[in-house]
């Protein structure tokens, strides 16, 4: 090794030992296509455990909102619902603050401040989800329910989003809040990479055409940045889509499509981790627990797919996302 | 330094030692039910006493994993909360026994201001579930609770959102005294609860814990978390039209005077009896009538006659309710017929 170091470099590389190095590129490949192989063999499991839920139901599964062991009828729509409506109210509650977190500290922060800041935002990112779950029912929950709630209704009561008994505080918005905290430190230190990746030149000419300190940022960094924002927007939204633990804690665990945020719901993966334990060994239950979790990974990939094209579409030099 | 690398070499003469004595060991292994869980770990260190030629491994992964393993032959024993469907039993590679070995009942819990002990019947409870009953000073509970003094809360039910031998148990007795839940929601360990109303909980702790937490709610658990988290829980009017309290006796009585058929795939909600409690079930162990490995059989049909006899007195100190002395005797019987 040392003597390949202190060789002189040169254009092809070294052919001492050719099949140690075919062998080392074979090697790494399979290493690479194993990724695939591990999806490809989750996805065809899946399959195969949703096989007589797929016969059975059908397109139904999809669109039937009746979730009933007594009687073997399964649909996923409430837990669609409440899969996609926990995520859009979580970034709803975390873009804003992740991407203004990630402005201030490149741009705006003093100097001794970011480190510290940077840090404390990564510890929020190590608690474990069941952590935070716990909190949010023993402290969080409480909370809405005596404060957030009966203010909420005197301020927006008007809208039906927000109409509906505050109940007991388990629903939608304790979900929403809990995904914001787990995705606000993801989206935080992926905004911050993409930011401090746009060149000096471009701040320093809007600088020089007189811009403010607003001006610079809106104009020469977060226009150029807006691509790989978005990434990180996706990022985020991929971990809300999928966290189990924290939200079967807080919202409720009721399967039903109701538009409101003081409602109980339940997701695709809560359901999943709930109801798989004690589901009989065969039969149309499991099929349909595993036919939940096929359409939780094809939302998962129908999202990102989606989040690709539209990346596509964006014009313009952009940063990308490297986390 | 010095002191590490003799401790370093103590835990690795240690870990030897643990290898070659475990070789000796039959490794006897199960898998099944949650709410069995705690009465196996108490049995495998109380009977490791008595024979330690034999050593248990227990994984707590629910009833349906229990049965599927059994199933697939992995494991030398099942537990479930519920007993086999003969749809599920067909499948089987042999003949499976059950065997009842720990009983328990289910408690209903509640949290109002000054926690007053009340009276609840099958009705009350369906009512509250199915959101006919709203309101804690519905006359419906204040008929059966003269002199107390209800309040106007909303009535919170939370049940189980987990699927549960618990929810079995309840939504069993549920179906057996009122006729709307039986043709409305019916029975298993999961059901379609009625859409709006109430919430559900992970797991007994998560239904007591949110009992606890919110004025107004009721739930239904387990005895031992009901007890252990100091939750008042109501009295239920039984077959025999008493009021009884949940306790590992009335427990018993229930398990006395329920009927049970000789495969002992039974029900005992609602059974007659002047002191039974009425919400109580049993769990069952699952084996095969024909063991495959000798030595294995012989230390399990060995636990399993410690564990429906000596055993019940150690499950009665976790609150399960002693099997009574003709449900003992019965199943020394079948346990008899085990080959191996």
């Amino acid at each position: 090794m040392q003597q390949t170091m202190s060789q002189p470099a040169t254009n092809a590389p070294r052919t001492g030992a050719p099949g140690a190095d075919r062998a080392f590129q074979w090697l790494t490949l399979l290493m690479a296509l194993s990724v695939f192989a591990l999806i490809a063999l989750i996805g065809y499991e899946l399959m195969r455990g949703a096989r007589l839920s797929l016969h059975h139901f059908g397109w139904r599964f999809l669109v039937n909102s009746d979730w009933d062991p007594v009687n073997d009828i399964y649909g996923a729509l409430p837990a669609i619902f409440g899969t996609l409506a926990s995520s859009v109210i979580a970034l709803l509650l975390a873009v804003p603050l992740g991407i203004g977190t990630a402005i201030y500290l490149t741009e705006l922060a003093p100097l001794w401040l970011r480190q510290p800041l940077i840090m404390f935002i990564e510890l929020l990112a190590a608690v474990p989800s069941v952590i935070l779950g716990f909190w949010g029912m023993s402290v969080l929950v409480p909370w809405l329910r005596t404060l957030l709630f009966p203010w909420l209704q005197k301020l927006f009561g008007f809208l039906p989003l927000f109409q509906g008994p505050a109940g007991s505080g388990f629903s939608l918005l304790a979900a929403g809040i809990i995904l914001a905290i787990m995705i606000v430190p993801i989206i935080t230190s992926v905004s911050r990479e993409i930011l401090r990746s746009v060149p000096g030149l471009q701040r320093e000419a809007a600088y020089a055409l007189g811009g403010t300190r607003w001006e610079v940022t809106r104009i020469a960094v977060l226009s150029y940045a807006k691509k790989g924002l978005f990434g990180a927007v996706i990022l985020g939204l991929g971990r809300a889509l999928g966290e189990t633990m924290a939200v079967m804690m807080v919202i409720g665990n009721s399967p039903q499509i109701v538009l409101k945020l003081f409602a109980p719901a339940s997701t695709m993966a809560s359901v999943i981790a709930n109801e798989f334990n004690e589901t009989p060994p065969a039969g149309l239950y499991p099929s349909a627990l595993f036919e939940l979790g096929l359409v939780l990974l094809g939302v998962t990939v129908v999202v990102n797919i989606f989040a690709q094209l539209l990346l596509k579409t964006f014009a313009g030099p952009s940063v990308k996302p490297q986390p | 330094m010095k002191h590490c690398c003799s401790l370093a070499k103590r835990f690795t003469a240690a870990l030897l030692l643990g290898v070659t004595a475990a070789s000796a060991q039959t490794l006897i292994n199960g898998a099944g039910s949650t709410f069995d869980y705690p009465a196996f770990t108490k049995w495998f260190e109380a009977y490791g006493r008595t024979d330690a030629e034999v050593r248990f491994n227990y994984a707590s992964i629910g009833s349906g994993g229990g049965q599927k393993q059994l199933l697939n032959e992995t494991v030398d024993f099942g537990a479930s909360d519920a007993p086999m469907k003969d749809t599920d039993m067909a499948g089987a590679p042999g003949k499976i026994l059950h065997l009842p070995v720990v009983a328990g009942g289910v408690a209903i819990i509640y949290n109002l201001p000054g926690n007053p002990k009340l009276k609840m019947d099958g009705g009350v409870i369906a009512g509250m579930y199915l959101g006919q009953i709203s309101k804690w000073n519905d006359p419906k509970i204040a008929a059966l609770n003269p002199g107390v003094t209800l309040p106007d809360l909303p009535v919170v039910p939370v049940h189980r959102s987990d699927g549960s031998g618990t929810t079995f148990i309840f939504t069993d007795y549920l179906s057996v005294v009122n006729p709307t839940w039986a043709t409305k929601v019916g029975k298993n360990t999961a059901v379609k609860w009625p859409a709006g109303i109430g919430l559900g909980a992970k797991g007994s702790e998560g239904v007591a814990g949110q009992v606890k937490q919110i004025p107004g709610a009721a739930g239904y658990a387990e005895l031992a978390y009901a007890n252990q988290n100091k939750i008042p829980c109501a009295d239920v009017k039984n077959a025999a039209g008493n009021f009884v309290a949940p306790s590992p006796d009335s427990v018993s009585a229930a398990l006395a005077t329920a009927s049970i058929p000789d495969d002992f795939r039974f029900s005992m909600v609602n059974p007659p009896g002047d002191k039974s409690y009425p919400i109580a079930g049993a769990s069952w162990v699952l084996v095969y009538q024909q063991q495959k490995k000798p030595d294995h059989g012989k230390k399990l049909v060995a636990f399993l006659k410690w564990a429906v006899t000596e055993g019940q007195a150690i499950s009665a100190r976790l609150d399960y309710a002693p099997l009574p002395e003709n449900v003992q005797q019965r199943e020394l019987k079948l346990i008899d017929t085990i080959k191996y």
